[in-house]
């Protein structure tokens, strides 16, 4: 089986299933209970979407007795980064990334 | 302790065998990682991964709990320099598993302290170090990730 990277650029084409991986990054191995909670989804609608990120490899799941944990996985977002950025890129683009941060702070104040 | 985990996965076009060699041969593991790690990966005994230099420092070490080659590698896991590592070391689990024509590989690393420089370090590194052996595996070149990356210099490296 080969993951395409088309799946993982659908996966990440939909608000829901970012904010899925928003709140994985909060907190990482829930359950698919824990997840309906946070969403204002039906538990159909987060399983379908829970299982497109994992054809996308962008989740993966791990059995703890009968729960059932999902877990980010950003191996594949690590790829697509490598693919288009350089490592002298890095710092810099960091830097930039720090400095716009600090910025919208500011004005969130 | 208010402990987290991390389970990060990747698929390489390549054998188990192999993926059991790039984690414990520090001739592949320098090639695609900051610095290679040894050990003789026995149950029991300790692994430790050094960065070259003068001199040479221990980054990350621990302790074999099973080892089942080519599928199955626990290891504890510290910074040799943090106390409170060395007290309640982080645990790092290899699975390889056949998934078609490819293998899957996931790491899962628990036992992490919520919050803690090393919970940071490896949420910043093993997406990195999975990618380049992955490369490494399935083109021979590893990525060189790790330029400009803050906690982790690249060096180049003896095997241990």
């Amino acid at each position: 089986m080969v993951i395409e990277d088309d799946a993982v650029f659908k996966a990440l084409a939909d608000v829901s299933r970012r904010k899925l991986l928003d709140h994985l990054r909060r907190k990482n191995g829930q359950t698919l209970g824990e997840l309906c909670e946070q969403h204002n989804m039906s538990r159909q609608a987060v399983t379908k979407h829970l299982a497109l990120l994992e054809t996308a490899n962008l989740v993966v799941t791990v059995w703890r007795g009968r729960e059932k944990l999902h877990y980010l996985n950003p191996v594949p977002i690590n790829e697509i980064y490598t693919r288009w950025i350089g490592k002298f890129e890095q710092g810099r683009l960091r830097a930039l990334h720090n400095l716009k941060q600090a910025l919208q702070e500011n004005v969130d104040e | 302790m208010n402990s987290t985990e991390f389970v990060y996965t990747t698929y390489i076009k390549t054998t188990p065998e192999k993926v059991w060699a790039a984690i414990t041969n520090p001739e592949f593991s320098r090639q695609y990682w900051t610095s290679g790690i040894g050990s003789d990966w026995k149950k029991g005994s300790k692994w430790q991964q050094v960065s070259s230099g003068v001199p040479p420092t221990v980054m990350v070490s621990g302790e074999i709990l099973e080892s089942s080659p080519p599928k199955r590698l626990v290891m504890t896991w510290a910074d040799p320099a943090n106390t409170s590592d060395i007290s309640e070391p982080s645990r790092v689990t290899f699975e390889i598993e056949t998934i078609d024509d490819m293998v899957r590989l996931n790491v899962i690393h628990g036992n992490l302290k919520t919050g803690s420089i090393m919970a940071g370090r490896i949420s910043m590194g093993w997406p990195r170090v999975l990618s380049s052996m992955k490369s490494f595996l399935e083109t021979g070149a590893a990525l060189n990730t790790w330029a400009g990356v803050d906690t982790c210099t690249p060096v180049a490296t003896e095997p241990l």
